[in-house]
C-alpha cells in the first residue's frame, strides 16, 4: 500500500512539471498580456517596454521559466495582476479555494444523495415510471451544458421569481466575520446566523447547477450497477441460502454495487473543477474557477500558472484518494 | 465493512471537534444583525480594485475607490470637468509659470488625526518623485504627467517642493505647461498621511514574478476624504468605508460605502434589479430603456471622450495621400452611426476632443458623408479599389466604444461603399489588438480616449505630441515634426487665452491639413442606480464623488 502511493506521488509530481512547461509555454503564446490590460489606451512602445522589463516579460522564455522554477521553490510564485492585484498567486489560491471547496461539497452531496437512492429504486423497479422519469432527467442532466443549466436555473428562479440571490457568496452589507473561508461554517462557528443562512441561500443555485452532471452521472451507474448485481450469481446464491431480503440488499446487492459507484464519485470529483469554472462565472461566485475565467480575460499569469498547476494537482490527488478508497472497499484489490 | 465505519465515525467526531471546540469570536460590532440603523450605499465594480494606493492605481475601478478617501490640492466641480479648491484654497504663479504657490486649507486633517499642512503636501510630492525601480513603472500617472522621477531630474517637470509657510506651499517646475496645476486633479497624485506612508513603508514596491506586490500602506491607505477605509474582503470581493467623523467639510449622507466586486454586466444588472446592489457603472446603452422602465435612473455624463478611426501610413503607403484620407472621411456616414449605433446623447466628432475643453475649435464643420466625392477622391489619388486593414476590438467595451463590433459593421459597409476592399482584422482587447495598434500592424482600427482632466493637450498632445512614439505613425508624415512641436509650443504658452487659441489654430490645421487620423464621434457614458438612490452626480471624467449619495431617503 505504501509503495503504491509513493509510486503514485512521484508520478504526480512528474506531472505536475511537465504540466508546468506546457502550461509556461501556453501562457506565452497566447496573444498579448499583462502588460496591455494595465496600460490601456495609455500604452506607448516605451512604456510598454519600460513595463515589460520590470516584470521581466523582456526575456527569452527559457529564462522566465527556470525564473519562475526558482521563485516557486522559493515559496515565492509571482504577483497577481488582475484578479487580486500584488498579491502572491498562491495567496489568491488559498483565498479562492474555500468557495470552491464549499461549491463542491454542496454540489457533490446533493449529487450522491440524490444519484444513489434513485439509482438504486429506479432499478429495483426496473420499467416502472419512477424508472423512466429518473433515466430522462438524468440524460437531460449529462446533454445539457451546466453552464446553459446554471444560466437558466439563475434567469428564472433568481432573476424573474426572485426566489434566491443572482450572485456571489453573500450580501455585500451583512458583515460576516471570516474564520476559515467557507461562509457557511463561518456562520455557525460565530454563530452569526443571518450570515450562515444568507451564505447557504447563495450556494443553492451554483450547487444544483453544478451537481446536474455528477448526478446523472452518479444515477446511471449505480442504477446500471445494481441491475447487474441483482442479476449475480452470488445474489441467487444467498436468496437460495434463505438470507433475508434485507440482508441480502444491504450486504450483497449494495456493497458490491457501490464499488463502481465509488470510483465514479472519485471521478465526479475532478470534474467538478472544470465545471465549476462555468458555474462560478454565471455566479460571480468568486472561487477558483471564477479567478481562472477572470484571470484569462486579464492575462494574469502568475494566478493562471498556480491555479492551473493547483487544480490539477487536486484532481490526481482526488484520483490517488479514490484509489485507495477502492483498495479499502474491495480487498482484493489491496492484494495486488 | 470495518474500515469504512471506521472512516466514518472519524469524520463525524472530526467534524463535531471543528464545531464545538473552536467556535470562532464574532468580529462584527454593537450593531449585531449588521446594518442597524447606518445606512449605506451599496456599487457594484467591474472589477477588483488593485490596492488602494492611488500612486500605483492604473485602473478606473481602484480610482472609484481611492476617490471616495482621498483629494487633492485641486478638486473637480461635481458634474463637469471644471477645477475647484478643495484642499487648496487658492493658488497663483509666477510670470513664466514655473512656480506655484498653494493656499491650504487650516481645517484639515488626515483620517489617522495627522494634520494636513504644506510640510504634509511637500511630504507627498517627494514621496511621489522618489520612487525605486519598480514604483517609477508602477506610478504611472506620475510618469505620465511629470515625465520623469528623482533619479533623472533632467527628465522631470516637477522640480522642488517648499513649505513657505504652515499652510502655504511652494512648488517649482522645469518648464511651464498647460497641464500644471490642472494635473493635480488627477486622483492619482492625491494627498496621503505622511505618518501612514511612513509607518506602512508606501515606497517599498517591488516586482514579483510578473506583476507587483505592494506594501503594507497600499492595503491600509489614509487620506482626507469623506469615507475612511475600513477593509478588503478578498474572499468575497467587498470592500468597505465609512464615514470620517471628522470630515472637513460636509457629513457624507451614507455612512458606508461598499463596492461588490461582480465581473460580469448582465448580472451586475439583475443584482440591481434584485436590491442587491443600489448601482453600477457603464450599464449596456441597449439597457437604458428597459432600466428606466423598471424605475431605475440612468444618469448620463456628459461626453467627455473621443471616438476615431486611427490610421497607420508606415503600414500603407497609400494612406500617406491626404486624398485618400479624406475619401475614407468623406465615405463614413457618420450621422446615421450616432443615431443607430451610439447612445442617446451622443455626437459627431468635428476635432480630436470633446467641446467643453478650452482649445477646441467651434468654428470646424464635420467633414460630410459624401460618397461619391469619396470615390471620386480615391481616384484622382489613384487608390481606387484599394485594400484596406481594418482592425477592430473583442471583449471589450469602452465609454466611447459601448460595442466596436457593431461599430465597426457600420463603417466598414461605409468603407465597401465606395469601392475599398476592407481586410478584416480582429483580436480582443487584452489578448493582441492594442500591442498591435502600437506596433503598427494595423493600416486602420478603431481607438479612443477619455481626457483625464480638463487640458487639450491631454487629448491632441497624448496622440500627436510625441513624434516617436504615437499610434498615428506621424513619424513618416512631412508634417509630422512640426505638428508636434507646434503642440509642445502651445503647451508651453502661460496665458489661458492665448494658449486656447494657439489649440484652436492646431485644431483647425489637424482637421483641414493633416487628418491624422477621422475623429468619430463622442459618447455620452452612463452609470445606473436603483429607485431609492439619491444625489448622484454624473461627472464627465467618470469621477463621482459618492458623498451625496442617499439610499431610501435616510
Amino acid at each position: 500500500m505504501v509503495r503504491f502511493i509513493v509510486r503514485r506521488m512521484l508520478q504526480m509530481a512528474g506531472v505536475l512539471v511537465i504540466l508546468s512547461v506546457l502550461l509556461f509555454v501556453w501562457l506565452k503564446a497566447l496573444p498579448g498580456g499583462p502588460v496591455s490590460a494595465i496600460l490601456g489606451e495609455r500604452a506607448t512602445p516605451s512604456r510598454r517596454a519600460a513595463l515589460e522589463a520590470a516584470l521581466g516579460l523582456d526575456q527569452p522564455i527559457h529564462v522566465q521559466y527556470l525564473r519562475f522554477l526558482d521563485r516557486a521553490l522559493h515559496g515565492d510564485f509571482g504577483a497577481s495582476t488582475g484578479v487580486l492585484p500584488g498579491e502572491d498567486a498562491f495567496h489568491v489560491f488559498l483565498i479562492r479555494l474555500p468557495a470552491t471547496i464549499e461549491l463542491s461539497i454542496v454540489a457533490i452531496t446533493l449529487a450522491v444523495a440524490l444519484g444513489i437512492p434513485l439509482g438504486y429504486f429506479a432499478a429495483r423497479r426496473k420499467g416502472s415510471l419512477l424508472d423512466s422519469g429518473a433515466v430522462v432527467f438524468s440524460l437531460i442532466g449529462v446533454a445539457v451544458p451546466v453552464f446553459f443549466t446554471a444560466f437558466l436555473l439563475k434567469y428564472f428562479v433568481a432573476v424573474q421569481w426572485q426566489l434566491l440571490p443572482v450572485s456571489g457568496r453573500q450580501d455585500a452589507r451583512l458583515d460576516a466575520t471570516r474564520v476559515t473561508g467557507l461562509f457557511v461554517l463561518d456562520g455557525i462557528l460565530t454563530r452569526e446566523w443571518d450570515a450562515a443562512w444568507d451564505a447557504t441561500l447563495h450556494l443553492i443555485l451554483p450547487a444544483l447547477a453544478l451537481a446536474t452532471i455528477p448526478f446523472a452521472v452518479i444515477f446511471r451507474i449505480t442504477r446500471a450497477s445494481v441491475l447487474d448485481t441483482l442479476d449475480a450469481d452470488f445474489v441467487r446464491t444467498a436468496e437460495s441460502k434463505g438470507l433475508t431480503t434485507k440482508v441480502i440488499r444491504g450486504r450483497h446487492v449494495l456493497r458490491n454495487a457501490m464499488l463502481p459507484v465509488v470510483t465514479t464519485i472519485g471521478l465526479s470529483l475532478g470534474g467538478l473543477l472544470a465545471g465549476a469554472i462555468l458555474t462560478e462565472t454565471v455566479f460571480s461566485f468568486p472561487g477558483i474557477g471564477d479567478a481562472i475565467a477572470q484571470g484569462y480575460r486579464e492575462k494574469d499569469y502568475a494566478v493562471l500558472q498556480v491555479l492551473i498547476l493547483a487544480s490539477a494537482a487536486i484532481f490526481v490527488i482526488i484520483n490517488l484518494a479514490v484509489d485507495i478508497a477502492y483498495a479499502i472497499i474491495d480487498p482484493r484489490i489491496r492484494t495486488r | 465493512m470495518k474500515p469504512v465505519r471506521k472512516l466514518a465515525s472519524l469524520a463525524v467526531v472530526g467534524a463535531l471537534a471543528l464545531a464545538t471546540a473552536s467556535c470562532a469570536e464574532s468580529e462584527r460590532g454593537d450593531g449585531g444583525e449588521g446594518g442597524g440603523d447606518e445606512s449605506t450605499f451599496t456599487f457594484g465594480a467591474a472589477g477588483a480594485p488593485e490596492m488602494f494606493d492611488p500612486l500605483y492605481a492604473t485602473d478606473g475601478e481602484t480610482f472609484r475607490v481611492t476617490r471616495q478617501m482621498f483629494q487633492g490640492l485641486l478638486g473637480i466641480e461635481p458634474g463637469s470637468a471644471e477645477v475647484i479648491p478643495e484642499l487648496a484654497t487658492e493658488w497663483t504663479s509666477n510670470e513664466d509659470g514655473t512656480e506655484w504657490v498653494f493656499t491650504l486649507r487650516d481645517d484639515v486633517t488626515f483620517h489617522d488625526g495627522e494634520p494636513f499642512n504644506a510640510d504634509a503636501v511637500c511630504a507627498n510630492f517627494e514621496r511621489m518623485f522618489d520612487q525605486n525601480e519598480a514604483g517609477q513603472v508602477a506610478a504611472e500617472y506620475w510618469g505620465y504627467v511629470m515625465g520623469s522621477f528623482k533619479n533623472d531630474p533632467e527628465g522631470s517637470l516637477y522640480k522642488s517642493c517648499e513649505a513657505t509657510d504652515e499652510f502655504e506651499a511652494t512648488v517649482t517646475i522645469n518648464r511651464s505647461t498647460s497641464g500644471f496645476p490642472t494635473m493635480l486633479t488627477l486622483a492619482a497624485l492625491a494627498m496621503q498621511s505622511p505618518k501612514a506612508m511612513e509607518e506602512g513603508n508606501a515606497n517599498d514596491i517591488a516586482a514579483q514574478g510578473e506583476g507587483f506586490s505592494f506594501p503594507d500602506y497600499a492595503q491600509n491607505p489614509v487620506g482626507t476624504g469623506p469615507y475612511q477605509f475600513v477593509e478588503y474582503d478578498q474572499a468575497d470581493g467587498n470592500v468597505s468605508l465609512e464615514a470620517y467623523d471628522d470630515y472637513w467639510g460636509d457629513a457624507p449622507a451614507s455612512d458606508k460605502l461598499t463596492f461588490r466586486v461582480i465581473p460580469d454586466e448582465s448580472t451586475r444588472r439583475q443584482e440591481l434589479e434584485a436590491g442587491s446592489i443600489d448601482g453600477y457603472d457603464l450599464p449596456n446603452p441597449a439597457d437604458w430603456p428597459g432600466l428606466e422602465e423598471s424605475g431605475n435612473s440612468v444618469e448620463v455624463r456628459d461626453p467627455f471622450n473621443i471616438f476615431y478611426l486611427g490610421f497607420n501610413p508606415e503600414a500603407n503607403p497609400q494612406l500617406k495621400d491626404l486624398k485618400v484620407r479624406q475619401a475614407i472621411y468623406h465615405a463614413l456616414n457618420r450621422e446615421q452611426l450616432v443615431q443607430t449605433q451610439l447612445p442617446e446623447g451622443a455626437e459627431v466628432a468635428t476635432q480630436f476632443m470633446p467641446s467643453t475643453v478650452s482649445g477646441y475649435d467651434s468654428a470646424l464643420e464635420p467633414y460630410a458623408y459624401d460618397p461619391e466625392q469619396a470615390k471620386q477622391l480615391l481616384e484622382e489619388a489613384g487608390a481606387t479599389g484599394m485594400t484596406l486593414t481594418f482592425a477592430y476590438p473583442t471583449e471589450v467595451s469602452r465609454p466611447y466604444m459601448p460595442d466596436p463590433q457593431q461599430l465597426y459593421e457600420a463603417l466598414r459597409t461605409n468603407l465597401e461603399d465606395v469601392g475599398i476592399k476592407v481586410d478584416v482584422k480582429t483580436a480582443s482587447w487584452n489578448g493582441g489588438y492594442l500591442d498591435n495598434v502600437t506596433a503598427g500592424k494595423y493600416d486602420a482600427y478603431l481607438l479612443g480616449w477619455t481626457g483625464d482632466y480638463d487640458s487639450a493637450f491631454n487629448f491632441i498632445g497624448t496622440f500627436f505630441g510625441n513624434l516617436k512614439e504615437n499610434d498615428f505613425g506621424t513619424e513618416v508624415m512631412p508634417w509630422g515634426k512640426k505638428l508636434a512641436d507646434d503642440l509642445q509650443a502651445a503647451d508651453a504658452i502661460v496665458d489661458e487665452d492665448e494658449r486656447a487659441t494657439a489649440f484652436e489654430d492646431l485644431n483647425r490645421q489637424i482637421m483641414e491639413e493633416y487628418l491624422p487620423g477621422l475623429p468619430i464621434s463622442h459618447s455620452p457614458p452612463a452609470l445606473v442606480v436603483g429607485p431609492d438612490v439619491e444625489g448622484v452626480v454624473p461627472s464627465p471624467l467618470t469621477a463621482e464623488e459618492f458623498s451625496t449619495v442617499s439610499v431610501g431617503g435616510q
